[in-house]
């Protein structure tokens, strides 16, 4: 009857027995009990019906039993909620113990227990541990925050408890300075709004520094965290690099593969003739390629961040392509990525041993690796120019060992290499074609069908072999009867007379007897376009093809970039954009349209990246060969799109007539640029700071040329001379056009009003803010130094007006996630004027809409450096507020761009 | 950070689940298993997968997969490295690192989980901290433990943890003081069929069996550290004093640990101990093939090449062969395909050799494939890269410890293709 008692199905009578143990009054007996409950919960046995008599267990000096109490807290306190708060008194009794173990012990558990009811009680404690005396009580409190935050984040919000773990990041002890690293991390990530590691240069020389004496794990928290900031300059950018790099030798592969992480990214400031450069791209090397002396999942991660790495940097690699070989019984996980980056290695140096090896690989055991490495000789017949022809006859090699897969896999490529060269390797047709019978895979079978169409000319009985497929027409795969459809229309263009009852018969089994709509589709296209107009047809159908490349394979540059400051991260093994894929919240901030702010997204891979060159100079303006999806972009500018291709398509009317013109009307309606608007002159430079020497300036750009205006004022005793100017590196390259005219000597208390021409040839460093500007004034007394922000619009140059369909194109083209949304308050200009205004500072108005009283333009800057920033600013007439939506590939430029508008409207 | 980790044996029982955060079902596993299923060979499954809501990051030590649940972006390489060092810890403690051991061990197990890791966080993962935290069992302690009712749990604050040495216990004493190191270093290999290299790596490692009273200093000296150019120190070793000094000077753990690990690149001239001559061949329509197998040392300084013991997986077409040791005894395993040949030492003045004939099926075509040639061998007292160390000093105590240096060379990935 007791047994029934405990309500748990307890068949032999276990529980029963271990709640007698636990309520015996021997403390070793009590101990024994736990330990046995602690097994069963191990094993996954449901023990929690003995709850309340573990719990009153708690209470004891003894250690190790406290430990195995606390474990079991940690598993059953969730299904006991209303039980656990009984522990909750010895929790708090516990961090007040004058033994720093204990202390630290009932922090860590509390936090472990994943009850709301209790995390209120527990606050106090934590509190008091993260300023304990003891910093092994301090780290594990700092952990304790990130735990409690993923149980409550309002409540460590509201209880200060992140500011306090910010400070702790300046705590003397390195370890838990880690461990607040690392709990910020945690927190920041499912919190990206929060700017937790706001770090500056002082808070990075804290976290350098600590870096040396933590722990292995504490080490690569640091590390990661390193890569989000962003240097000042090369020199900072240097010195971190320095600091870091002894890691390289470090024998844990997480910290060394973080570490290239942090020495990739910042690699990127360093000017590329600096000595420094070429050193730590030897140093690069060697930790890298001991990466591939470990467990094959530790090779595994390291390989696929070395797919990233040699892409990116191939010069590090070059001279290692033999530790790349692959030795028979690696896991195939990791064959299969040691051929990608051979492949990746392959040049005209290294080409005849990546070919032995290949051709080694190629009679292994296994499938799928055989495939690959066939596959492979194809790309480097594709890769490297030089080396096609032995590729090809390597490859012909393997077809004469008359293995079934191996010769359909090496049709497949030859098919490829066909493309790269065409008119080159045409002679192995006739050894092809032996084999014809052997394919039985589709892919193989499209392939050569393919190429019997393509050369059909040279192929005295293609019209014989192509007929042979047609027999079993319809059991083929949709592939196959495609490519036999076109290869079949492909030999009738090219011999008409002798194949038009072969062409009669395919077209009508594609368009009368298949239920395939592709298939379907072409038959007809094709049967119209032989019956309307042959030649025609010719031309399309044996049109040039479009030479394939070897660049088909690598990674899109802008994601290339980011994945290369995410090196170490799932991602990185993905090869797929950090946000694309795990969960949490960063994903919201994503959404383009519900951001009002154009604070540039901390993961976006403009602002992680510090590639200032690519990132803000030419290069960022040709157009991505990302694939982005078409989204229609809102109803505003697909309505315009429509309306602008309906004249086309209804019959070639004149691009603009009709409706569109009053759409389009702009042309010749706006008034005469008026000159851009110059802000008055802002003091810079005070006496007080700079010996006497007052400098107060603003910019100005007149037909095109940029000026800076400054005035000099001498407020010292003594006269001044010998005036230079000199600019930092700044984010757009500018720089002064010739040297600071100043004639005379500056004698006390004058004034001098000087223009300085200013080119945008000078060294690029993205700046923080972007327009910032660093300037250095030399007089005969000394060097000063100060800094000034010059209006965006000062870079907008005068033939930014983009063509109209070429802007249509370009919006879409531009992600979603690029653009940003502002509101212009308080301006009283109807859409005309405001237009007119903008476009004296070079902003131009493409188009104008009116959509239910409100007015929308679509507008168009060009930037010195080639940028181009589209826009679209509403106008609601009687409404003050102007909504500006602005797109840009650089979509940290907006948030200025929109600073122009503002300036240029009010003024 | 790390969520939960699920122990799983050869036959796909999860026999371990430790859960650092939340409970995660076990369910998660599936995703596993499904992997495993497509995985040709238990090795071959991939070490990170993806699931709807999680990653799972596994190892595969010991026939045990340590499956680790991850939640948010957390680096792979961290959750691999701290996998390994789990089962290098449980190797420590029990000795083996078997299910029978693991489960015999749940209790400490758990506990050695839970000080591991808080919240996924590593908290003590030096094998110096933890057993100063959990006492290792012992035959002996569970006797005594049993008896007298003592824990193996320690009582005090792992001081080291706090130290500037983390990695060393304060207040160790020995009544003979030694200090022990072993130069290891592993060849791997690729030779072509013609015996031309193809390619050959060194990984060194020096071994350390320090037990040294109080604060011992040490400082290692090479005769030749300009082979280290690519080498992986523990924590303890003084890079600074490293990069100017080419000198390895350190406090080091008690007991045994890593000091260093090296890599000499395939870019230097690696000598290879031993050669073989081979002949494997099938003629075209007879279902005979001849195998004929001869090994010979090849630069090994006068060393003797030792526990030498060849595989190679033959062509699946091969039902079996009849083949003839001039000295020790070899095996072939017809449904694996399996032979190996352990041979034993080489004698230079008669060299070993494996010759005989192997049977085809009846009719069937020459196989395609060409078996790999496996080696594995010992030179004892050689580094097979030449280093040497130079000395060994001892500051910050005054006793004079007992020194001593071995050298081993062994075959790591040796393959001969033929």
């Amino acid at each position: 009857l007791k047994v029934i008692n405990c309500c748990v199905w307890d068949p032999s009578g276990e529980i029963f027995e271990l709640k007698a143990e636990l309520n015996s009054d021997k403390k070793e007996k009590k101990k024994e009990a736990v330990k046995k409950v602690i097994a069963s919960m191990t094993v996954g046995k449901d023990v929690s019906a003995l709850f309340p008599d573990v719990v009153n267990c708690m209470q004891t000096d003894n250690l190790e039993l406290k430990k195995l109490v606390y474990l079991y807290l940690m598993n059953y306190a969730k299904s006991q909620p209303d039980m656990a708060i009984m522990a909750v008194n010895t929790f708090v009794k516990d961090c007040e113990d004058p033994n720093p173990l204990i202390r630290a012990l009932a922090v860590r558990t509390m936090g472990c227990i994943r009850v709301d009811k209790i995390t209120e009680y527990l606050c106090e404690p934590l509190r008091k541990c993260l300023k304990d005396e003891d910093p092994y009580v301090r780290k594990t409190a700092a952990v304790c925050v990130a735990k409690l935050h993923d149980i409550n984040a309002q409540l460590v919000e509201d209880q200060g408890f992140l500011d306090t773990l910010k400070d702790l990041i300046s705590d003397s002890n390195p370890m838990v300075v880690a461990n607040a690293v690392a709990a910020l991390s945690e927190i920041a990530e499912s919190h990206p709004n929060s700017n937790l590691l706001d770090l500056n240069p002082q808070t990075i020389n804290k976290l350098l520094t600590a870096l040396n004496e933590c722990t292995e794990w504490g080490q690569i928290f640091i590390l990661d965290c390193l890569a989000n900031y962003m240097p000042r300059d090369d020199r900072e950018s240097q010195s971190i690099c320095e600091r870091v790099t002894p890691r390289l030798s470090h024998a844990n592969s997480a910290v060394v593969l973080s570490a290239v992480k942090v020495l990739m990214k910042f690699m990127e400031m360093l000017p590329k003739d600096l000595d420094y450069y070429g050193t730590l791209l030897k140093k690069l090397a060697p930790p890298l390629v001991t990466l591939l002396s470990a467990e094959p999942e530790l090779q595994y991660v390291a390989l696929r961040n070395i797919n990233l790495i040699v892409q990116k940097r191939p010069e590090i690699l070059k001279h290692e392509m033999k530790v790349f070989f692959v030795k028979y019984n690696d896991p195939i996980y990791v064959k299969l990525e040691k051929l990608d980056i051979m492949i990746r290695l392959a040049s005209q140096a290294n080409i005849a041993q990546v070919l032995a090896e290949l051709k080694e690989y190629a009679t292994e055991v296994d499938v799928d690796f055989v495939r690959k490495a066939v596959r492979a000789i194809g790309r480097c017949a594709i890769k490297v120019e030089q080396s096609a022809e032995r590729c090809v006859s390597t490859l012909l090699d393997l077809i004469q060992t008359k293995v079934n897969y191996v010769v359909q896999e090496a049709i497949v490529v030859i098919k490829d290499i066909f493309r790269k060269y065409p008119n080159k390797y045409e002679s192995v047709i006739a050894t092809l074609c032996e084999n014809l019978d052997s394919l039985d895979e589709p892919e193989a079978r499209a392939a050569m069908i393919w190429i019997v169409g393509e050369y059909a000319e040279r192929i005295d009985n293609a019209d014989e072999l192509l007929e042979s497929f047609l027999e079993g027409f319809h059991d083929e795969s949709t592939q196959v009867q495609l490519q036999l459809l076109t290869a079949i229309v492909k030999l009738f263009l090219k011999k008409p007379t002798e194949t038009q009852e072969l062409v009669q018969q395919v077209l009508s089994l594609a368009t009368q007897d298949s239920d395939n709509p592709d298939l379907r589709d072409r038959g007809y296209i094709y049967w119209r376009l032989l019956s309307t107009d042959p030649v025609a047809a010719k031309e399309v159908v044996l049109a040039e093809k479009p030479l394939i490349s070897e660049e088909t394979d690598l990674i899109e540059p802008t994601l290339l970039e980011e994945l290369i400051c995410h090196i170490g991260t799932l991602a990185s093994v993905y090869h797929k954009p950090p946000s694309a894929f795990v969960e949490g919240s960063r994903v919201h901030l994503r959404i383009p349209h519900t951001r009002v702010s154009t604070r540039p997204h901390p993961h976006s891979p403009l602002k992680c990246c510090p590639a200032p060159h690519s990132a803000l100079g030419p290069a960022i303006v040709q157009v991505s060969t990302r694939k982005v999806p078409v989204i229609l972009l809102g109803s505003r500018l697909w309505t315009l799109s429509i309306t602008s291709a309906m004249p086309a398509s209804l019959g070639g009317a004149p691009a603009v007539g009709g409706g569109l013109g009053d759409l389009f009307d702009l042309g010749g309606g706006v008034g005469m640029p008026t000159g851009s608007y110059v802000a008055p002159k802002t003091a810079w430079l005070l006496a007080m700071k700079a010996k006497g020497l007052e400098i107060s300036g603003t910019f100005a750009r007149r037909g095109g040329i940029i000026q800076m205006d400054l005035s000099l004022t001498n407020k010292a005793m003594s006269v001044m001379t010998d005036f230079a100017i000199q600019f930092n590196r700044n984010s757009f390259g500018l720089a002064p056009a010739g040297p600071m005219q100043v004639l005379t000597p500056l004698s006390p208390n004058q004034t001098i009003d000087v223009s300085l021409p200013l080119s945008m040839s000078g060294p690029v460093m993205k700046m923080e803010p972007l327009n910032n500007l660093q300037v250095a004034v030399k007089n005969n007394i000394d060097v000063f130094y100060f800094s000034c922000q010059y209006p965006l619009s000062l870079l907008f140059v005068e033939d930014g007006k983009m063509d109209r369909q070429v802007f249509l194109a370009t919006w879409k083209d531009i992600p979603n996630d690029n653009e940003a949304q502002f509101q212009i308050k308080d301006i009283h200009l109807n859409s005309d004027v405001a237009s007119n205004k903008l476009q004296g500072s070079n902003i131009f108005t493409i188009a104008k809409r009116t959509v239910e009283g409100q007015d929308m333009l679509y507008q168009s800057v060009k930037l010195t450096n080639g940028i181009w920033v589209l826009a679209e600013m509403r106008i609601q007439t009687g409404n003050p507020n102007y909504t500006l939506s602005i797109k840009c590939r650089a979509p940290e430029v907006c948030q200025f761009v929109y600073q122009c508008y503002e300036l240029v409207l009010k003024n | 950070m790390i969520h939960s980790l699920f122990l799983i044996n050869a036959s796909g029982d999860i026999f371990l689940e430790k859960h650092w955060k939340s409970v995660v079902s076990r369910s998660v596993c599936d995703y596993f298993f499904e992997a495993l299923e497509r995985a040709t060979e238990p090795e071959n499954v991939p070490p990170v997968i993806p699931t709807p809501h999680h990653y799972l990051i596994n190892v595969l030590r010991h026939r045990i997969y340590f499956v680790a649940v991850i939640q948010s972006e957390v680096p792979p390489l961290f959750v691999i490295e701290f996998l390994h060092r789990v089962v290098d810890t449980f190797q420590d403690y029990f000795g083996v690192c078997t299910e029978a051991a693991i489960k015999d061990n749940v209790v400490v197990v758990y506990e050695l989980l839970e000080e591991m890791l808080d919240n996924g966080f590593p908290l003590a993962t030096e094998s110096n901290i933890l057993k100063e935290l959990i006492k290792p069992p012992t035959i002996l302690r569970t006797v005594v433990n049993t008896i007298t009712g003592s824990t193996n749990v320690g009582e005090q604050l792992p001081t080291g943890q706090l130290s500037v040495v983390p990695w060393r216990r304060t207040g160790v004493k020995y009544t003979n003081n030694e200090a022990y190191f072993d130069v290891v270093e592993e060849i791997d290999a690729i030779i072509d069929k013609s015996g031309s290299t193809i390619t050959a790596e060194i990984q060194g490692v020096i071994d350390a069996c320090v037990k040294l009273t109080g604060m011992p200093d040490l400082t290692l000296s090479f005769m030749n550290p300009r082979l280290l150019d690519d080498v992986s120190f523990h924590p303890c070793v003084r890079f600074k004093r490293w990069e100017a000094e080419r000198i390895l000077s350190f406090i080091p753990p008690d007991g045994n640990f890593r000091l260093l690990s090296y890599h000499v690149s395939s870019q230097n001239l690696v000598a290879i101990p031993v050669y073989v001559k081979h002949n494997i061949s099938f003629r075209e329509g007879s279902s005979q093939g001849r195998f004929e197998l001869t090994l010979g040392p090849k630069q090994t300084m006068g060393k003797a090449v030792e526990s030498v013991l060849v595989s190679s997986q033959l062509p699946r077409g091969v039902l079996n062969a009849n083949l003839n040791p001039s000295q020790g005894t070899y095996t072939f395993d017809p449904v694996t395909k399996l032979l190996s040949w352990d041979v034993g030492k080489i004698n230079p003045q008669k060299l070993p050799s494996l010759k005989g004939s192997m049977s085809l099926q009846t009719g069937a075509s020459k196989p395609d494939e060409n078996p790999t040639i496996n080696i594995q061998f010992k030179i004892q007292q050689l580094a097979i890269s030449g280093l040497k160390v130079n000395r060994l000093d001892m500051y910050g105590e005054k006793y004079k410890p007992f020194k001593g240096i071995k050298y081993m060379t062994k075959a790591g990935k040796f393959q001969v293709r033929t």
